[in-house]
């Protein structure tokens, strides 16, 4: 443990702590703060429950405590009970996690649980990256040589051989000039040299120039993504973009663009500098607007959510009231929506498609990624899945170190979280509801992964892009989530037993009627929550 | 026949509710059905109407294309024809006017139906059921209970059934006086017995109090029950209407027990609405799901505001409620509403399902709509509109008893022997008047419509296809280990069961389903074991010694009758009851069809097209689909 971790614990361990769990009897146990974790062990001979919890998974975390002397907390605890701190005095903590588990601990002693818990905030708010438990976490099962990563553009080419023809790898970003959040390596057409895409690169939002992110075996069209155009109130115009866009398609062709954002928030973004492709140089491609929520919006929505879940009367009509408030189906439902037609697009309609918004790296990747898993069997499958998520969200550069800083009970100043990617995972859990043979992985992974993208072992969900990966040298230094996954025994707890492959494209169901509220299993409240302790170390 | 005009219109057009699809084909009018036809097209889709099914008939005015014809279903089925001839169209709606609205008990399906079974085979499906038996097994008579020849003829009570339970100190005096204090003579009898703690269940109507009335014999009746339970000095009564109903009753003569008049009760309002509130409750919960391009807001306000899951989750509550004093607190409850038809056959037989595993297997579960629906005079004739009658009589109170139970299979998947499947069924047989068991109001009547020498059982009917009712996940140690069920009464599992009240739209559908897969496997496990058998038997006739195979001996009999096509089960929409009618329709001719859907290949009736992601056709002028009528519809509404 180095220094810095040190500092922060002033006390280590506190015995006859009592933890509280939802639907669960209390245990009575040792509290133990560690540079990454919080160890709870309950003190009983045999079968002895154990938690650990790592404290990068704390949200948010609620302490009071009492001095009420004379006034014990357990007067019923067995007569060799030993009183630390001030005598008569207590405090209790209520830890709310990113994965939306609450926890209490009541803890004897004020001074032991203020420090407990000033421990938790301190830690659990770690700025470096490098300081994460990922650069820590060293299973002895796991070695640093292994591979890292599943896909890469250079694998995805060179599977495809249909695609040599027409689109060629480019490394025109390897030193990530052209686009800091883009891998080194993207898919684009033949026809355009590197000198055309770093113009084309200039005139996109953070230089996210269009990329081929899938192609459709049947028909051979494609969907690539990318972020706005430049245009700004004086509708400027870039040859190099525009020929990129040209390149994709045949000249006879026609592609669509599918924009995430409402036609008037497309009219407004040149305000700002941003814009939409005009019909007027972008011939051979028509603009679909659908509106999507975003960022703040997505992480209110979640937080109101939440907050429906835990409301304590039992009131059907408040209930429904405030899910219907919290509009979070609505945006699983616009997200499966707009995935459905980027689908029907390119399958039933025989067209290309671009796909963006603004910065094109949240609900961009949103309807891309679910629209691969839509048409594409291969992305059903256990590995293809992941290899997806890897592809799409994590070398796409979703920022999830943003994103994802915070979840639904943090009383943090919302920044830039957002539950994109939650979302992702609940419309993929759709998905999975309406075609219970079509996926080869269970919801069980679909929560993991919920689990992981807030807090982890691994270093997959790192970072916010590529580059920022490699300048902290995440592959050298963490294990990888997916490559851990995949493993045999790993992989049997996530697996849908009912899995049949079947070559069809899955055609989600969005009447309001075909949706649900994804509990998460076991009637826990929320999405994602496990009460079980994590797999991994103790 | 009299009443039909028009056997048969041909170039009928068949409206798709939720999207623009329409299908071309031919309409038949039957003595029994109304069928649909989709023309040249292999594998042809059809859709079989009995006449008891529909709840209204709606001629919407003419359109270019021709005259619609509006047709809502009790089974949730909403279907929208445009006949090419106003006078067909007329003479159509004309006929089904008529049909749908039979006059008199004779009328009904039940009494022409005819499932080729001889005069034995009809009276052992009776038999199936036995109440006796059934009482017999919770152990009654005992030392506390007996069975009281009181009600033999239907004297004291004409819609109780002739057998029933009471205390022992009950006398008839005692009986015969609670019965006149209590609202249609339904005095306090036992329903249900909790052997491990001795503590019964006993159903009644409200007492006819007003404002100060007493009635001894009801006193003393009320004390017999609670000193036939020794576990507990008291007893609960469940009254389960809202306070205020109760209060309102008291003007009319009605109303409740004072507990300073029942030295030993417990008196306890848990507020189910009545009838009127629940047919307009469903009626709004139709008309919003109903609604075309619905927005999940809407939706989830409309769900709100129809107020179904509220009073679903009333019912649940009251039945813990009931199951906790029943089995925590080893106290006798007394259940009661106004008549004790309604609220109480629900409360007492949603709490029976989670006292007992017994009542959740498939027989088990006949049983208790047996005893607690049909035996204690649920108005079946009149709460489904089984003829032309009081529209303010009908309500979907066994829908919403259905629908509770649903609620706890999702909440238990491995609990029940049966699946949604077969609640669904019973939903639809309770409207088809098919068979005898729902027929008219009280056990009295049946009697006297001599149903079991004219109609046939539906149990027997169920039970022998009750392959296609189970639940593949069932497993009996839960029962075991949970023989008391403890649901979750947080809001979020109350959920709009989707499969009932969607049942017949495609699109609404998981497009692939476990149940089915299940089945699948189940069978194609069965024919393997068959062809085992068989190359066995062979190696054997060649003198081949093998060690016999491990392997259950499934013989012809035990292979599984043919699956129904329904949505739940995920195979395209078809028949029901087409097995009865070979005369209109060769047998075979609709056999799953997969590529149903215009060549389109996609997974199990999952569609691009159906689901309207986007407006795709306007674009590029390329896939403009037909000129379509545009009519405001999509409102379902029940007419009841």
């Amino acid at each position: 443990m180095t220094m810095e971790f040190s500092e922060h614990i002033k006390t280590a361990n506190v015995d006859d702590v009592v933890l509280k769990l939802p639907l669960r009897p209390a245990l009575k146990g040792t509290l133990c703060v560690t540079a990454h974790h919080l160890v709870f062990s309950e003190r009983k001979e045999e079968g002895s429950y154990q938690l650990l919890l790592l404290l990068r998974s704390v949200d948010a975390i609620e302490k009071s405590v009492e001095n009420l002397l004379g006034y014990p907390q357990y007067p019923s605890a067995g007569p060799g009970q030993r009183m630390t701190g001030l005598s008569g005095s207590s405090g209790t903590i209520v830890i709310k996690c990113k994965d939306l588990r609450i926890l209490q601990f009541d803890i004897p002693g004020m001074e032991e649980c203020l420090n407990v818990a000033s421990s938790i905030e301190a830690l659990s708010s770690l700025e470096s990256v490098t300081e994460l438990y990922p650069f820590f976490h060293r299973p002895r099962e796991l070695s640093l040589s292994e591979p890292w990563g599943l896909s890469s553009p250079q694998q995805q080419y060179a599977q495809t051989e249909r695609l040599w023809d027409r689109w060629r790898l480019s490394k025109v970003n390897r030193n990530f000039s052209v686009c800091m959040s883009y891998p080194r390596t993207v898919i684009v057409p033949c026809a355009i040299d590197d000198i055309t895409l770093a113009k084309a690169a200039s005139f996109r939002q953070g230089g996210r120039f269009p990329v081929l992110c899938y192609y459709h075996r049947s028909n051979g069209m494609v969907i690539m993504r990318s972020s706005q155009p430049m245009t700004g109130a004086n509708r400027k115009r870039c040859r190099e973009d525009e020929l990129l866009l040209q390149a994709a398609i045949d000249e006879s062709e026609m592609g669509y663009i599918i924009d995430t954002r409402s036609a008037q928030q497309a009219q407004q973004a040149r305000m700002a500098g941003g814009g939409f492709e005009s019909k007027a140089f972008y011939h051979h491609w028509r603009r679909l607007h659908r509106h999507l929520e975003r960022g703040k919006v997505l992480q209110e929505s979640l937080i109101k959510l939440v907050e429906a879940c835990g409301d304590p009367s039992q009131n059907m009509d408040r209930w429904l009231s405030k899910l219907e408030n919290s509009k979070w189906l609505s945006h699983v439902h616009s997200a499966l929506s707009t995935a459905g037609l980027v689908a029907e697009c390119v399958e039933r309609d025989g067209h290309s498609v671009l796909v963006h918004g603004f910065e094109g790296t949240d609900t961009t990747l949103l309807v891309t990624s679910l629209a691969q898993l839509i048409l594409d069997p291969a992305s059903r499958t256990f590995r293809g899945f992941l290899q997806l998520l890897e592809r799409e969200w994590v070398q796409a550069g979703h920022p999830f170190r943003q994103r994802c800083a915070h979840s639904a009970h943090s009383h943090a100043r919302l920044r830039q979280e957002c539950p994109a990617f939650l979302l992702l995972l609940d419309a993929t859990w759709q998905l999975g509801r309406q075609f219970p043979l079509a996926l080869e992985f269970s919801e069980v992974l679909l929560l993991r992964l919920a689990q992981d993208a807030y807090a982890s072992d691994y270093g997959t969900f790192l970072c916010s892009s590529e580059q920022e990966r490699c300048a902290l040298q995440v592959k050298e230094n963490t294990h990888c989530l997916f490559q851990f996954l995949l493993r045999r025994e790993e992989r049997e707890k996530y697996v849908n037993p009912l899995y049949e492959a079947t070559d069809l494209a899955i055609w989600p169901s969005v009447h309001p009627q075909s949706l649900q509220l994804w509990t998460g299993g076991q009637n826990m409240p929320k999405p994602w929550t496990r009460l079980e302790k994590r797999s991994g170390l103790l | 026949m009299e009443h039909i005009r028009t056997p048969k219109v041909e170039q009928v057009k068949l409206l798709d509710r939720f999207n623009n699809k329409t299908t071309t084909g031919t309409l038949y009018l039957t003595a029994t059905h109304l069928i649909f036809v989709e023309s040249n097209v292999p594998g042809a889709h059809e859709i079989w109407i009995l006449h008891h099914h529909i709840a209204s008939v709606e001629k919407l005015s003419l359109t270019t294309s021709g005259c619609p014809l509006l047709i809502q279903c009790r089974n949730f089925r909403v279907v929208h024809f445009v006949v090419p001839r106003e006078r067909d169209c007329h003479d159509v709606y004309s006929s089904l006017l008529r049909l749908l609205r039979p006059v008199s008990y004779d009328e009904l399906y039940a009494f022409s139906y005819n499932p080729k079974q001889n005069e034995q085979q009809r009276e052992v499906g009776w038999q199936l059921i036995d109440l006796t038996a059934e009482f017999e097994r919770l152990g009654l008579p005992c030392d506390q209970w007996q069975l009281s020849d009181v009600n033999r003829d239907y004297k004291v009570c004409e819609t109780y059934p002739r057998d029933l339970y009471v205390p022992i100190t009950a006398s008839k005096p005692i009986i015969v006086g609670s019965s006149k204090f209590r609202s249609k003579g339904r005095f306090p009898v036992l329903t249900y017995f909790y052997q491990e703690k001795k503590a019964a269940v006993c159903r009644c109507s409200q007492p006819l109090s007003g404002f100060s009335a007493r009635c001894l014999e009801d006193e003393h009746m009320l004390q017999a029950i609670s000193k036939a339970n020794h576990n507990s000095r008291f007893v609960y009564v469940m009254d389960t209407r809202p306070k205020l109903n109760a209060l309102a009753n008291r003007a009319a003569g009605k109303g409740y027990e004072n507990e300073d008049n029942y030295s030993n009760i417990r008196f306890q309002f848990v507020g189910i609405e009545n009838i009127h509130v629940m047919r307009a409750s469903l009626q709004k919960l139709l008309e919003v799901v109903g609604t075309r391009s619905l927005s999940v807001n809407d939706y989830l306000l409309g769900l709100e505001s129809s107020g179904w899951l509220r009073h679903i989750k009333a019912i649940v509550d009251a039945a813990i409620f009931l199951t906790k004093a029943v089995t925590v607190e080893g106290a006798s409850v007394l259940v009661h509403c106004s008549d004790g038809w309604d609220r109480t056959a629900q409360v007492c037989a949603l709490g029976a399902l989670l006292m007992d595993p017994y009542y959740r297997t498939l027989k088990g579960f006949m049983v208790l709509i047996e005893k607690e629906w049909i035996s204690f005079g649920h108005k079946f004739a009149d709460r489904c509109d089984q003829l032309d009658g009081d529209p303010r009589e009908v309500s979907p109170v066994f829908t919403q008893f259905l629908d509770c139970v649903w609620q706890l299979m999702e909440q238990f998947p491995q609990a029940f022997e049966f699946s949604e499947w077969f609640l669904i069924q019973l939903h639809e047989h309770v409207h088809s008047c098919q068979f005898g068991n729902f027929l008219g109001n009280s056990q009295r009547q049946r009697e006297e419509l001599q149903l079991k020498d004219r109609t046939y059982s539906l149990w027997a009917h169920l039970l022998s296809e009750q392959h296609n009712y189970l639940n593949p996940v069932y497993s009996p140690s839960f029962a075991e280990r949970h023989p008391v069920l403890e649901p979750s009464t947080q809001p979020w599992n109350f959920k709009f069961w989707r499969n009932m009240y969607h049942q017949f739209d495609r699109t609404m559908h998981p497009r692939q389903s476990i149940l089915k897969h299940t089945l699948t496997l189940k069978e194609s496990n069965s024919k393997l074991e068959d062809t085992a058998h068989t190359l066995q038997a062979k190696l054997q006739t060649l003198g081949v010694s093998t060690s016999p195979l491990e392997l259950h001996s499934w013989s012809r009999e035990h292979r599984l009758p043919p699956r129904p096509q329904s949505l739940i089960l995920g195979a395209p929409l078809s028949r029901k009851e087409a097995q009865q009618e070979e005369e209109v329709l060769g047998e075979e001719a609709l056999e799953d069809a997969p590529d149903g859907n215009g060549g389109e290949r996609t997974v199990e009736g999952s569609s691009a097209t159906e689901n309207g992601y986007g407006e795709l056709q306007s674009s590029f002028s390329s896939k403009n689909e037909p000129a379509m009528v545009s009519l405001e519809f999509g409102v379902a509404r029940m007419t009841c």
